[in-house]
């Protein structure tokens, strides 16, 4: 029955070994990661919806906001958490510099903060912390799983390191980029988040001129 | 006239008071640590703030270990690092200076986080921060609330 030279025990037809199988599983995986990484440095997102997608989550006076109420304006999205003073303030102020250089062409511009700690950060919380950068800036928040779908969609890690006992013991590690989406919703580029207002402003003028 | 006293006695102490304070904040240089460009963020009341300075350290080798502030419920050194595009921050044991090797506290490393701020820090606000050393102990400073880091 077996015309093969493999010297296993035969098995039956057309179902691959199982150390075939994780091969397989692990090339696949393997195609996936790198394409992903590939699309997210070299902006291939144009050609799809490879980064964001639609969501539904609150802002900082507690009225629900949908990905559609940014239509029409260029959208730079930043990951984060209020409890996070060092890095993300210091992204959050060279955006809100960048957008002082941009100009006129801000107006064509909406910045907006996403926590990765809605458990801390409910809307009053975010509202405060997003108003000490600039009034532009908007903060969203919203349930664990609406949270944990966006961040899905924008390819963003997230997750909670214990510090102690205590239930504020925690900071969350986290995907720190900024990523620009365009007036339609779709994905346009990222843009390093630990770069200076001056570079931050150049890839947005960029985008919008 | 006793109670017409107690003004001048008041004066008095106050000016017997100072060169003692004096002496102790110099005692502190005296241990070879000198604070330099100390600065904070604003931040929010209740809300987390961050302290940032350079120790130039001319005397023996040191460490930072802690740190205290009237406008936090609690102060801990952290340090923040980087994995590819991923941020983490975690509370470190203290960190090393010597002479010739700063301690620099700085965005995107490490940093005195204020927990719980009791007030809401404003640009050209000067927060009192008590640094603790293993061996030179406590060397008091005043961090200048401001968006930007100091120029160089």
């Amino acid at each position: 029955m077996p015309t093969t030279t493999d010297p296993k025990p035969p098995r039956e037809s057309g179902a691959p070994s199982p150390p075939r199988l994780a091969i397989v599983g692990v090339l696949v995986a393997l195609v996936l990661l790198v394409g992903g990484a590939a699309m997210l440095l070299t902006g291939h997102g144009r050609d799809g919806p490879t980064v964001g997608g639609p969501f539904t989550l609150v802002n900082g006076d507690g009225k629900t906001v949908t990905d559609r109420d940014f239509r029409g304006k260029f959208v730079l999205v930043y990951f984060g958490y209020t409890f996070c003073p060092d890095v993300c303030p210091t992204t959050l102020n060279e955006v809100a510099d960048a957008m002082d250089k941009l100009g006129p062409a801000a107006a064509r511009v909406q910045p907006v903060f996403i926590t990765v700690d809605p458990r801390r950060d409910t809307p009053p919380v975010v509202k405060q912390y997003t108003a000490a950068f600039t009034p532009k800036l908007v903060g969203l928040t919203g349930t664990q799983e609406q949270i944990a779908q966006v961040a899905k969609e924008y390819r963003v890690y997230y997750a909670e390191h214990r510090t102690g006992p205590g239930p504020n013991d925690y900071s969350m590690d986290h995907s720190s980029v900024l990523y620009l989406m365009g007036p339609d919703g779709t994905f346009i580029e990222p843009i390093r988040a630990d770069g200076t207002a001056a570079d931050i402003a150049t890839a947005l003028q960029k985008a919008v001129s | 006239m006793r109670n017409r006293l107690l003004p001048f006695a008041i004066v008095i102490a106050a000016f017997t008071a100072a060169p003692v304070i004096a002496v102790m904040s110099a005692h502190a240089a005296d241990t070879g640590l000198t604070v330099q460009q100390p600065w904070a963020r604003p931040g929010a009341e209740g809300q987390v703030g961050v302290v940032y300075l350079t120790v130039i350290d001319t005397g023996a080798p040191d460490r930072l270990v802690g740190a205290r502030s009237p406008v936090a419920t609690d102060v801990q050194l952290h340090e923040s690092t980087k994995e590819g595009t991923v941020m983490k921050m975690r509370p470190i044991e203290g960190a090393a200076v010597a002479p010739g090797q700063p301690l620099v506290l700085k965005p995107g490393s490490y940093h005195i986080m204020l927990m719980g701020l009791k007030q809401t820090l404003k640009e050209g606000d000067t927060v009192p921060v008590t640094l603790l050393f293993e061996k030179a102990g406590a060397v008091e400073t005043q961090a200048t609330v401001r968006r930007e880091p100091p120029p160089q």
